[in-house]
């Protein structure tokens, strides 16, 4: 082989690497491009109703004054009431699932349900709300129906979190901890779980944000149109945000004039959502502390 | 269940066969394990050595689809009875495992994982059972200062004897050490063997080694396994220098394997 065709065949290969590395960047760019439009675009136009006032108040005007507050605590509760019944039945679903149960049919056959489970469009699991916690327990529209809605919703997400993050924990520490005579479930209790954790709450991140952000499940077991008072137990009916928005922009009588309210809501559920993230990832990065291995 | 085992003895296998699915891994293992004493179990990969160390405390009981028959006799009593607590035979006999595994945690917290976990509550009772456990795998020196420090942060050889040192904390009968030093380089290999030679005076240690020389160097009586047989258990010298079978004799001379 000859020098020249050596060196052709280096550029070919080189240039091969530019246009792919190219391209990576390029998808890179994009989407930080359209996340970060779409947040300065909520931001510029939300930016100018933010007011203490506009935080701590209700609405007033038939909603074209005033504040969100009741919404902003309706979308509060209902998510961490979501989190508090999805976040245990999911982690104790993952553990059978990846610790106890027999693989095999059965197993799949679970696995295939909670996936699909995750496919279900959300306004189902809102009818199935209504059916089930509203209208057959008797719940009524009320937070506790809500939130159990939701946390159906974000169940999928936590179960499948929860199983990498079991899944992800070295064998070779459970043979240690079996073969110091340690039994099974304090094994998983004291040595898995916890170095798991991290990453089960990836998982619960990402179903807090699906089920703050979330109107069609909350729509007929949760959220209420109107009501300045404050919820006064789980039973109450609460605003919620992605609701309030979803009035005003559709249904309300004033649509043009509220649009600076309705990008300040969104603004405030953006907000509200990436503030709770922070906290489990401040959680997660607080725990990850002396977890290598 | 026999009654008339002998006091030098502590644990024996009689006609122990051991299924993975439909592959047979061991055929017709009978063997006596001396009280104190250093038992090597050496041979080819995949001769069964680590699947007979894993069923005398019943590891292999996590491998979906391992099937024991025979039994397996601790102090004259079947670790395989329906009645018994395989969580208690593990406190008993005891388990070093190849690739040194500490846990995520601190130093201390290693050690008294185990004793904390099955009954010492006593922090003082478990300072001293840390100090106790950590001087017999001769590892205090190195770390006395440093008890609260993660476990990960110790070099491989300090690991291993870090897990040494917990699996002795739950004061267990026996040992087991499964190719203990193939993961660690010569000096911490030298001192692991050192330990052991420490530790048989208390201990009944059977350790599943891939060196010869190691268990030439360190073990009383050495049994030679291949395809899930086994071939010869003698005294190590003679194993070494005189063996009554023929593959025995090629297996150690290096003509195959």
């Amino acid at each position: 082989m000859t020098r020249q065709t050596v060196s052709g065949a280096m550029k070919r290969r080189y240039l091969k690497q530019h246009l792919f590395f190219g391209a990576v960047r390029l998808s890179a760019i994009i989407l930080t491009l359209a996340l970060g439009g779409i947040l300065f675009y909520i931001l510029v136009n939300g930016i100018q109703v933010i007011s203490w006032e506009f935080l701590t108040s209700p609405p007033t005007d038939s909603m074209t004054k005033g504040g969100i507050m009741p919404a902003i605590l309706g979308t509060l509760y209902l998510t961490l009431g979501a989190i508090t019944v999805a976040l245990p039945l999911g982690v104790v679903a993952a553990i059978y699932l990846t610790e106890y149960a027999k693989q095999g049919k059965i197993v799949r056959a679970i696995r295939v349900g909670v996936n699909c489970l995750a496919g279900v469009p959300s306004v189902v699991f809102g009818l199935f709300g209504l059916g089930f916690f509203v209208v057959f327990l008797k719940f009524g529209s009320s937070i506790l129906a809500g939130a159990l809605t939701l946390g159906i919703v974000i169940l999928p997400t936590i179960i499948g979190a929860s199983e990498e993050a079991l899944k992800g924990v070295p064998q070779t520490f459970r043979e240690a901890s079996l073969a110091l005579g340690v039994s099974k479930w304090l094994t998983i209790w004291k040595i898995v779980l916890p170095n798991a954790l991290p990453g089960i709450l990836t998982g619960s991140i990402l179903g807090i944000g699906r089920a703050a952000g979330e109107t069609a499940p909350i729509m007929f077991t949760a959220a209420a149109f109107f009501t300045a008072k404050l919820p006064g137990s789980i039973f109450d009916e609460v605003m919620a945000l992605p609701y309030h928005v979803y009035v005003l922009a559709t249904a309300g009588t004033h649509i043009e004039q509220t649009r600076p309210i309705q990008y300040g809501t969104v603004l405030v559920l953006v907000a509200l959502v990436l503030g709770i993230d922070l906290i489990a990832i401040v959680i997660r990065s607080y725990m990850r502390r002396n977890k290598r291995w | 269940m026999e009654n008339n085992h002998l006091d030098t003895e502590i644990i024996k296998t009689k006609d122990v066969n051991f299924y993975y699915g439909a592959f047979k891994a061991l055929t017709d293992i009978t063997m006596n394990f001396e009280k104190r004493k250093v038992t090597a179990l050496i041979g080819p990969s995949g001769c069964g050595k680590s699947t007979l160390l894993r069923l005398l405390n019943r590891m292999n009981d996590l491998i979906a689809g391992a099937r024991v028959e025979g039994e397996v006799l601790f102090e004259g009593m079947n670790i395989y009875d329906p009645e018994v607590d395989p969580v208690e035979v593990r406190r008993r006999i005891g388990m070093v495992f190849q690739k040194p595994n500490p846990f995520p945690k601190s130093i201390f917290n290693n050690i008294t994982y185990g004793p904390r976990l099955t009954g010492t509550a006593n922090k003082s009772d478990l300072e001293a059972l840390a100090e106790q456990s950590l001087k017999q795998a001769v590892l205090w020196d190195e770390v006395k200062d440093i008890l609260g420090r993660s476990a990960m942060t110790l070099s491989g050889g300090q690991q291993q004897r870090l897990c040494i040192a917990r699996a002795l904390a739950m004061k267990p009968d026996i040992l087991l050490m499964d190719e203990p030093t193939s993961a660690l380089d010569p000096i911490s290999t030298a001192k692991i063997e050192e330990l052991i030679d420490e530790l048989k005076k208390s201990y009944t240690i059977i350790i599943v080694t891939h060196n010869m020389q190691q268990a030439a160097r360190i073990s009383d009586k050495t049994g030679f396994f291949y395809i899930g047989k086994l071939i010869e258990y003698n005294a190590t010298e003679k194993i070494f220098t005189n063996p009554d079978v023929k593959q025995t004799e090629d297996y150690i001379t290096g003509r195959f394997g």
